[in-house]
């Protein structure tokens, strides 16, 4: 990134979730604490949210294909001149929040920070928080392909309206979720109570950042265990079911032996120029061959982002590590072209 | 790569400053001998070249466009209102969004037409008030040097409206892609769209020949004709790219000038009115004048006080205004 530190960036918020879900409550809630920042606010509707000194513009949730034949490669024109319009009202808020409508897929806002230049100088996507239904996101997760893409591309998610189903239904639910994405940090909430910096500050996007790849309930289990079953079944682990979704699943691989740059890169490439359409987000921790610094690289969809993070630390393991969210991803393709990677 | 060393000619110490009293500068214009600063928020800041510099509130908001000509400056902002500035310091709204969206772009015409959008609104209005529904939010407007016409870029191209010409089907240029700037030519020939993929896409109106201009680092954001139209200059890259429109094929099979390679983004271009020199302003504070047919360069402005955002030339060329987004301005005497 040029010049501009991310120091200086507006970090961008984005809200999303199923109709009905509650985002609404949560960004009244976000808006109305006492947290003594001022935030400008994007939504599609006027008219639901009571805020009296807050930025608030209408959008129109306009997806533009990029004019480079992938189909995948998709920007929110209307948040480039949004955001364009506000950085002019800069010193007026401290962070931005982005609303999205219950239908939306959360990736052309996400990518929208990588492709346009000018918007990734002067803000920064800070998370995608998704609000979860308790009582109808398994109903959602069966029948709106949207309500499974908000859950896989999520940073956070909320499981709001909890008081609404039983401490079954709700285990269950959370399962489906984990079934769906592993990774992202799960609050349980009723009419969206959740502290605030659960869901702002989360620099989940920023490369320094990645640090845990690890999945949030896995814990100590072996990681390469989760992505072997291809069939909808679940088992219980310390009393939470484990399921395994027949479309969206995770992969995250490891190695533990250094790689080489010049087979990873043109591999991750090639990955996802042929895969992007079903990776939803992608995120690794690379050791390479005689490089004394650990390289860090995100994704959305075929977009890569990636960097020098910091030399490896002397007790620190020097071992890659992988992890891809995604639709009917091909494990056994991509395992074995991980392990193609490895430094002879 | 140049060096602006000290044997590079200067008219730095020719610089008034200016100070704008706060806030980022987004454009500058001449009315006459009068520099006029826009800034972000609020106000324009007018500069008679003999005078005390002069705030005068425009809106209640940002100012998120601005075009201007020898005798009126017209803004919109996101306070939904379409302002008319004069030299004089008079502001008028022209007209305020009924549905309280932002005015995104503006334009001015030949015999006083103005033309603005909101969202996927165009307008325009010389005696009476026109519409056009674009297919998508309307990403530039572009008055033709001749007659009451508008090139209205959006989402997949660009159409062609004839304000006057009710019930005749505005004509479609397609090109695949969000189109977020317009600019027709001095002779009215050609059509140059900026895109959201850091390139531009022209159009030979007479046989709808496809121009496809790339090779940018980043978004081409600033977009400048040389005198007569001759060449077409341009931001979004670390050298001034030219491209040469002197014969009826335009830039079609021609590779562009470049010139000025400094390291750095440039960020703004303008052409001066009478001779083919181009100043350009660079993301570090760098403004150079270069002249087109040799590259030569003279330095106006140093380095420093943040990313140029504004370059504007008195219609007799004697004067150049600068302005940064950090809000340092200045006024260059070259008389």
């Amino acid at each position: 990134m040029p010049e501009q530190t991310s120091i200086d960036k507006i970090p961008v918020t984005v809200l999303t979730g199923y109709l009905g879900a509650g985002k609404t409550t949560l960004l009244n809630r976000i808006l109305s604490e006492p947290h003594g920042k001022r935030y400008a606010v994007i939504v599609n509707e006027f008219g639901e949210i009571g805020i009296d000194n807050e930025l608030v513009v209408g959008a129109d949730e306009e997806v533009f294909e990029m004019n480079n034949g992938c189909i995948c490669c998709t920007v929110r024109g209307d948040l480039v001149r949004i955001l364009d319009g506000l950085m002019r009202r800069k010193g007026k808020f401290d962070a931005i929040i982005v609303e999205t409508t219950g239908l939306a897929d959360p990736a052309p806002v996400a990518q929208t920070f990588f492709i346009d230049e000018n918007v990734g100088r002067r803000t920064k996507l800070d998370a995608v928080v998704t609000v979860a239904d308790a009582k109808w996101l398994n109903e959602r997760l069966k029948d709106a392909p949207e309500a499974k893409n908000q859950i896989a591309f999520a940073d956070v998610i909320l499981i709001n309206k909890t008081d609404l189903v039983s401490p079954e239904e709700l285990s269950e639910v959370e399962a489906r979720i984990r079934g769906i994405n592993p990774y992202a940090k799960v609050h349980k909430a009723e009419h969206a109570k959740v502290p605030l910096d659960a869901v702002l500050g989360r620099n989940a996007f920023d490369l320094d950042r990645i640090l845990d790849l690890e999945p949030e309930f896995l814990g100590s289990e072996n990681d390469d265990h989760h992505h072997r079953h291809d069939h909808d079944h679940a088992h219980a682990h310390g009393g939470l079911k484990h399921y395994h979704d027949e479309e969206m699943q995770s992969i995250s691989l490891h190695i533990d032996r250094p790689l080489d740059p010049d087979k990873f890169f043109p591999w991750v490439q090639d990955l996802v120029q042929k895969e992007g359409p079903n990776i939803l987000r992608c995120k690794g921790i690379l050791a390479f061959k005689d490089d004394d610094e650990r390289f860090v690289f995100q994704g959305v969809h075929m977009i890569l982002d990636g960097d020098h993070q910091r030399p490896w630390k002397t007790d620190e393991k020097r071992e890659s590590r992988i992890v891809f969210i995604g639709r009917n991803l091909p494990g056994k393709m991509i395992s074995e072209g991980f392990e193609s990677c490895i430094a002879k | 790569m140049s060096v602006h060393s000290s044997d590079t000619a200067s008219v730095v110490e020719r610089t008034r400053p200016i100070v704008v009293g706060g806030g980022s500068i987004v454009a500058a214009h001449f009315l006459g001998r009068t520099a006029a600063f826009v800034l972000g928020e609020e106000a324009i800041v007018l500069v008679p070249s003999d005078g005390d510099p002069r705030r005068v509130a425009a809106h209640s908001g940002a100012i998120l466009t601005t075009a201007a000509d020898s005798a009126r400056i017209i803004t919109g902002g996101d306070d939904s209102k379409l302002v008319l500035t004069g030299a004089n310091g008079e502001s008028r709204i022209l007209a305020s969004d009924p549905k309280h969206r932002w005015i995104d772009q503006v334009a001015l015409g030949p015999d006083g037409a103005v033309a603005w959008s909101a969202g996927k609104t165009a307008y325009a209005q010389s005696k009476e008030l026109r519409t056009f529904e674009a297919p998508s939010t309307v990403g530039g407007l572009a008055f033709f040097p001749k007659g009451f016409r508008l090139a209205i870029a959006h989402y997949n191209g660009a159409t062609l409206w004839f304000p006057n010409a009710s019930g005749a089907t505005p004509e479609k240029l397609e090109w695949k892609g969000s189109h977020l700037g317009a600019t027709v030519s001095p002779n009215g020939r050609f059509v140059v769209t900026s895109m959201q993929e850091p390139m531009l896409h022209g159009w030979r109106l007479v046989d709808r020949q496809h121009m496809r201009m790339s090779g940018y680092a980043t978004r081409v954001m600033s977009l400048s004709w040389s005198p007569g139209g001759q060449w077409l200059a341009t931001s979004g890259a670390t050298q001034l790219v030219l491209w040469p429109f002197q014969s009826k094929d335009g830039p079609m099979g021609k590779t562009p000038r470049l010139l000025t390679p400094s390291g750095h983004r440039i960020d703004v271009v303008a052409c001066h009115p009478r001779s083919d020199v181009v100043a350009v302003g660079h993301s570090n504070g760098l403004v150079l004048l270069v002249r087109i047919e040799d590259g030569v360069e003279i330095l106006a402005k140093k380095p420093g006080e943040g990313q140029i955002t504004a370059l504007a030339w008195s219609s007799d060329g004697l004067l150049l205004a600068w302005g940064t987004e950090a809000g340092e301005a200045g006024i260059v005497d070259l008389a």
